[in-house]
Formats: structure tokens, sequence, C-alpha cells
């Protein structure tokens, strides 16, 4: 028995750290974060010659074929320096189209957005219908769209599509995460490109790896918010050394640690095909959502009134985090689907 | 990552299973009450004899005599849980004092007291918490003056538990109140039936007496009962604590109570709708399951940086914390699924379960707060964790 990462999968997340360290510096994201297409291409392309985008397709098909524990490393990473990436959106493509589009996207020539939201909630007369084999309607917050050459999108009647970003009109939607952008997508008889009934392990792998981003950044803001409370004397002390700071800190590690050997636990779950990976996905999505939420919380306060600023820059990892906990399912939605998947819903 | 066992382990866990199977007619039943009775030693005694007890305690001292494995303990523990069969007896004698003596004891203090302890023949009671010494333990008063080769010892001590069946205590007592306060103290074995000691229930929130207060008036005790040596009861006693904190909040036992809360929910129903079809109580228990998930994984990591030979770092010191807290939370959402029936308590027609969730809903507190409150487990994983400043000291007026 040994559940731990392996040497290969340490060596996966730190190579990739140290690309993020020299590429995704916080004055890179802010600039990216107010559309600075110039800066978005340098950290794209280190991303890119890291060789992200094959690492989920099948060795059969060009790619690495790494599973989903590994795809979950590589997005805790991204979620760590509030990076853009297009990671998820391809690796969640490549195992849904799995035998389909993997040519494609291991070379890097088919860039695939998401445009999954539906799945989980329709409103505002969104949904995309198949009729006589042509897809028409809409779909909010699709991930990953600038750039992309395909898009991934869901019908109503639970089938999920590629079709070409040329075929679909876009339209930005503002969050208040501006790490990354979000697009209303619409169809108006787009052709599918290649169409699959995903099984419930795709949306899981989805669901995962948005947890697996806000693990990131959760992380990323305990050490901040450590670092700041080791750093900052208040009444002649570092604030740090005060139970009322210190014990805040606990508890966002005391909620953290234990989550993250729960993404572990899903995502092994989910390589080895164990019948209980989709149900621990989705407790992994909401719990993930919980304690980041704490955290994004409790580490703003530790920092004070500098939490609170644009200068600190913090609010990217908290609007990351809140965006994450809605994203692809909110945790309630998460939740459901985990009772559903053990049986507990008649 | 693989999360199964090597072949050698299934064919150890087959031999437990079948071992257990076998023998079940042996094991007492909740009618044999009591810490002597005739047919828990006779259980105990065959659990070492087959290494399910006692398992690597060293067969000269009355063990099985095996290599530590942290594998086969665990799964030893996992099919007495599937079994159903009362597992090894535990206790503070066999699960805190025994760990210590092995480390720091001599070779006469080994012979006398392990063999008759994992045997369940010899019972223990701690003496450390005193009422002026609770997370402040090194603060503790409970004096021992040195009478030729004996100490006298005058002093109480609290929320020891057992100490009414006890045959012996081990204590933590003051031999110099001149040295600082770590360096003072004392580590002590002596008997409970030494003249001048005193023992009185302390009924907690519960409405039973879980612990004791121990009351000593001169008590005359040999020297011979030190443990290491005095003044070095502080060493002593971390040892022993790192002991008891290892017992509290095992993510095992908190899965199997979850299982029993969603039996209690798929049985259990209110205006003819079961409690598990009620949306917003299912959402609170997915909550907890989530929980409950991390921290079997978490125990999964600790058990595997164990078996490397590893520290397991933030994953082993948040443990205590969070698994008392869960179990916490766990008794909670019982009770109000339960709703107004969850109120009745210790006996009566409409009570559900023997009233066992509410009396773990107040026992739980009991264990969020003893064997280090939650408080100074934060102020640990802070410190030691996290790498986070003490508290700087207070400067003597």
């Amino acid at each position: 028995m040994e559940f731990a990462l392996s040497e290969d999968q340490r060596m996966l997340q730190d190579s990739l750290k140290g690309v993020l360290n020299e590429t995704a510096s916080l004055d890179r994201i802010r600039k990216i974060a107010v559309g600075d297409a110039g800066e978005a291409a340098i950290l794209d392309g280190a991303l890119t010659e890291f060789g992200l985008a094959a690492l989920m397709v099948p060795e059969a098909a060009g790619g690495l074929g790494l599973g989903a524990l590994d795809a979950c490393l590589v997005q805790e990473a991204l979620g760590y320096n509030v990076a853009p990436s297009r990671f998820l959106a391809t690796a969640v493509a490549a195992k849904a189209l799995a035998g389909k589009a993997d040519l494609l996207i291991a070379s890097g020539e088919a860039k695939f957005a998401l445009a999954l939201t539906e799945v989980s909630s329709r409103r505002d007369g969104a949904g995309v219908e198949l009729k006589g084999g042509k897809l028409s309607g809409k779909s909010l917050l699709a991930q990953s769209v600038d750039g992309a050459t395909h898009i991934l999108v869901a019908d109503t009647a639970g089938a999920w599509h590629s079709v070409s970003a040329m075929d679909a009109g876009v339209t930005v939607m503002q969050t208040i995460d501006r790490t990354r952008t979000f697009h209303e997508v619409t169809l108006d008889g787009a052709e599918p490109l290649a169409s699959v009934t995903p099984a419930a392990e795709v949306l899981a792998l989805a669901r995962l790896l948005v947890a697996a981003d806000t693990l990131g950044a959760a992380q990323a803001m305990i050490d901040k918010a450590v670092a700041y409370a080791k750093e900052r004397q208040q009444f002649g002390r570092v604030i740090g050394s005060f139970q009322a700071v210190k014990h805040m800190c606990a508890e966002m590690a005391a909620k953290l640690e234990p989550a993250r050997a729960l993404i572990w636990h899903a995502a092994h779950a989910l390589d080895i095909a164990d019948e209980e990976g989709p149900m621990m996905a989705n407790l992994a999505k909401a719990h993930l959502a919980e304690v980041g939420t704490f955290v994004a919380r409790t580490a703003t306060e530790v920092h004070g009134g500098m939490g609170f600023t644009d200068l600190v820059g913090l609010h990217y990892w908290y609007k990351r985090i809140g965006v994450n906990r809605q994203l692809l399912g909110s945790p309630e939605q998460a939740r459901q689907a985990a009772a559903e998947l053990q049986g507990l819903v008649v | 990552m693989k999360l199964t066992l090597d072949p050698q382990y299934e064919a150890f866990r087959a031999e437990v299973s079948q071992t257990l199977a076998k023998n079940a007619h042996l094991a007492p039943t909740a009618d044999d009450k009591g810490y002597k009775n005739p047919k828990r030693l006779a259980w105990q005694k065959f659990l070492i004899e087959n290494g399910l007890a006692a398992r690597t305690i060293p067969k000269e001292y009355g063990g099985y005599g095996a290599e530590p494995d942290i594998l086969k303990a665990r799964i030893i523990a996992e099919e007495f849980a599937r079994s159903g069969l009362p597992g090894p007896m535990a206790g503070q004698g066999i699960s805190m004092f025994v760990p210590t003596l092995l480390e720091l004891g001599t070779e006469a203090q080994k012979q006398a007291y392990i063999r008759p302890t994992i045997h369940g023949e010899m019972i223990w009671c701690q003496g450390y918490s005193e009422p002026g010494a609770g997370s402040d333990l090194a603060a503790l008063r409970t004096s021992a003056v040195e009478d030729g080769d004996h100490y006298i010892i005058n002093g109480s001590k609290i929320w020891t538990s057992t100490a009414k069946q006890a045959d012996m205590i081990f204590c933590l007592v003051r031999t110099d109140p001149n040295a600082k306060k770590h360096e003072g103290i004392t580590y002590i074995t002596f008997p409970m039936s030494t003249p001048g000691i005193e023992v009185r229930p302390l009924v907690d929130m519960t409405g039973t007496a879980n612990f004791n207060e121990v009351f000593f008036t001169d008590v005359r005790v040999p020297k011979s009962g030190v443990i290491f040596a005095p003044n070095k009861g502080w060493q002593v006693a971390n040892a022993t604590l790192t002991h008891e904190r290892g017992m509290l909040g095992d993510p095992n036992a908190t899965k199997a109570r979850l299982l029993e809360l969603i039996a209690l929910m798929k049985t259990e129903t209110v205006n003819g709708e079961r409690l598990i079809d009620n949306p917003m109580l299912r959402d609170r228990l997915m909550k907890l399951q989530a929980e409950v998930y991390a921290m079997q994984a978490n125990g999964l990591r600790i058990t595997t940086s164990r078996l490397q030979g590893q520290p397991a770092g933030l994953a082993g010191l948040v443990v205590k914390l969070q698994g008392c807290d869960l179990n916490h939370e766990i008794a909670r959402l019982a009770i109000d699924a339960l709703g107004e029936l969850g109120i009745l308590y210790e006996e009566g027609e409409h009570l559900r379960s023997g009233g066992t969730w509410q009396w773990r809903y107040m026992y739980d507190l009991g264990l969020i707060i003893g064997g280090g409150t939650a408080q100074i487990q934060k102020n640990i994983i802070a410190e030691r964790g996290l790498d986070m400043p003490r508290e700087p000291k207070l400067a003597k007026a």
C-alpha cells in the first residue's frame, strides 16, 4: 500500500511550478487581467511548450496518457499561481472525446473550450438543442473560449458535441475573476463534428479539476497569510505570535490538508475505475468549495486592511476560489450528485 | 498510488478473519461486564496467544513478540471492525503506560508490570491533570517529598478515568519545587491501595461519572516506582502523550459512525417521509461524508508516511482537532435528524439508538477538550506545522 505521489508525479508538479514561478508572476497576471494579449501569449506559450495539451491524451493517440491524479496536480499548480490556462478544458475534452479528437488535441491543432454550464444549471433561456442533426441555442459562462478552435458543448438531452468555434457567436461575460475569461456562446444550426454520451466519470473529472484549482489557490492564500503574519508587527510583536491570528492560520491548514488527501483519493479512484470514483469527485468538488471559501475569507482577514487592497493582489485568489465554487455545479448540486451516485436518492 | 495490499497481506487478512470467525463463541458479550470478568480475561489471553492483541510486545514480557508491522496492525483492526467481535483490551495501562515502560522502564519494572497489564489483570489509571494544571500541565503542584527510600505524596489529581477500578497509578508529581517548572517533575507508579488515597467520582454532563478526582494525603510510596529518573518526568510524560494523541480521532471509527447515521436516516421516518429523503438533511449528511472521506484519505497518507519512516507533518498534526470535531458534528446531525425525539435520553419507549447520539454529543465535547484542548491543538498546528512564532512568555512580576 502506498498513498503518496510517485516520483514522476512530484517531478511533474515541481517542474510546472518552476515554469509558473517564472512566467506567471502576479505582475503578469495583473496585466492579463486587464486584457493584455501580449502578456497572455507569453504565459500561454510557456505552458504550451511545457506540453500541457498532450498530457491527458492516450499514448496511442500521441499523448502522454496521464491520469486524473496527474491532471489534478497540474491544475493545483495553475490555481496556486492563479494562472489562466486551457488545461482544464483540454483535459476534459480529451477524456470526453477519447478516440474521436485525440490526435488533434495532442498535436495542439484543436484547442478546446468548454460550454457545459447547462449540464448543472439552465437559466435565462440557455440550453443547446440538437434538431435534425444541427445544434442551436446558447450556453452561458463557457470556459477558455479565447483562441479556441473547438467547443465542447452539452445539449439538453445529455449528449456532448464537439463543434467548430467558427460556427459559434461569442460574447464576453464579465465575472469577478479576471484571471480567466468566460463567454456566452450562441449556436445557430452548427454541425456537430463528434458526439458522445459522457459517462459520470467525465463530469466528475471536470468537477474534480475545479476542486484541484481551488486547492492550489487556497494553499497559496494560506502561504501568503502565514508569511504576512510572521512579518507584520503590531503592539510590538509579529501578529503571528497572537493566538487569535495563529488559530486562524491553524484552522485553515487543518481544513485544507485533509482536503488535499481527498482530492488525491478521488483522482486515484477515477484512475483505477473504482465505482466510488465519481461520487468521491463530487464530494471533493463540494468540499473544496466550502474549505476554499473559508480559506479565502480567513486568509484575507489575516492580512487585515491590506488584504482588501488591490496593492497586495490577494483578491485574485479570493475571486478565483469564488468562481470555482459555482463553476460546473454549486456545492449543493455536487452533493446532490454524490448522493445520487451512491443510491441515496430514490 | 497503490491502495491494494500485497498477496502476503491478503493471506494474513484471511488468516485473521478465519481465526476470529472460528472462535467467535469465546468472545465476551455485553452481559460479561466488569474489568476483570473471567470471560473477558480469557478472550484477551486468546487474542494475545494468536497475535491479535499485544502483538508487538516482546514474548519475555507476555506479548506475542511479532515485529512491528503497520499494515498488519491495520488489517487486524479492520477485521475486528468487520467481525463485530470485541477487540483487544485498551485503556491507559495498555495504550499509554506499557509503550512508555518499554521505552524508558528498567528491566525489573518491565518484568513486573507488562505481563499482567496486557492480560487485563492489572488496571492502571493516569494521574496527570490537576485542578490548577490543565492545558498548563507542567504547572502541576502535587508534591513528593523524599523520606529515605520513599516519597511522601500530597495533592490531588482530576480527570482520572478508571481510578475506582485501578490497581495502580502512573502519576506526575513535583519532586523539586525550586527547579524550573518542567525540570522538577517525576513520573512515578504506585498501588492505588496505598493508605491516604481517596477517589471521588466526578459526574460529568452525560450524567455518569466517566472520570474521578483523586486526593493524596501523606501517601508513602517507594522510590522504586520512579520511571526513568527523578526530575525527568516531563520527558517521560511527553513520550506517553504521543501515544494518547494517536488514540483520539481515529478515522475508521468516524466512518463507522457515519454509516450508523446513514442507516438511521434510511430507516427513521417523520410525517411518513424517510429522513434521508429530506433534501436539507441529506445535504448536511453529504457535507459530513465529504469530511469523513477526507479524514480517511488523510489517514492513508499518515500510514504511508509511517511505512516510509517519514514524519507525517501537517497531515498528522490535524487529526485530533479535525477528527474529534467531526465525530461531534455527526452526533449533532443525528440529533437534528431525529428532531423532537432526538432530545430523549437514557430510557423510554420512544428512545432511538438507546440514546447514544445525545450521549456522544456530550461525551465527544469532552474529547474535544480532553487530551489537549482544541485551542492547544491549534497552537501545535501553527507552531510545529506552519512554523509560526510562540506566544511570548509573560515577564515575571
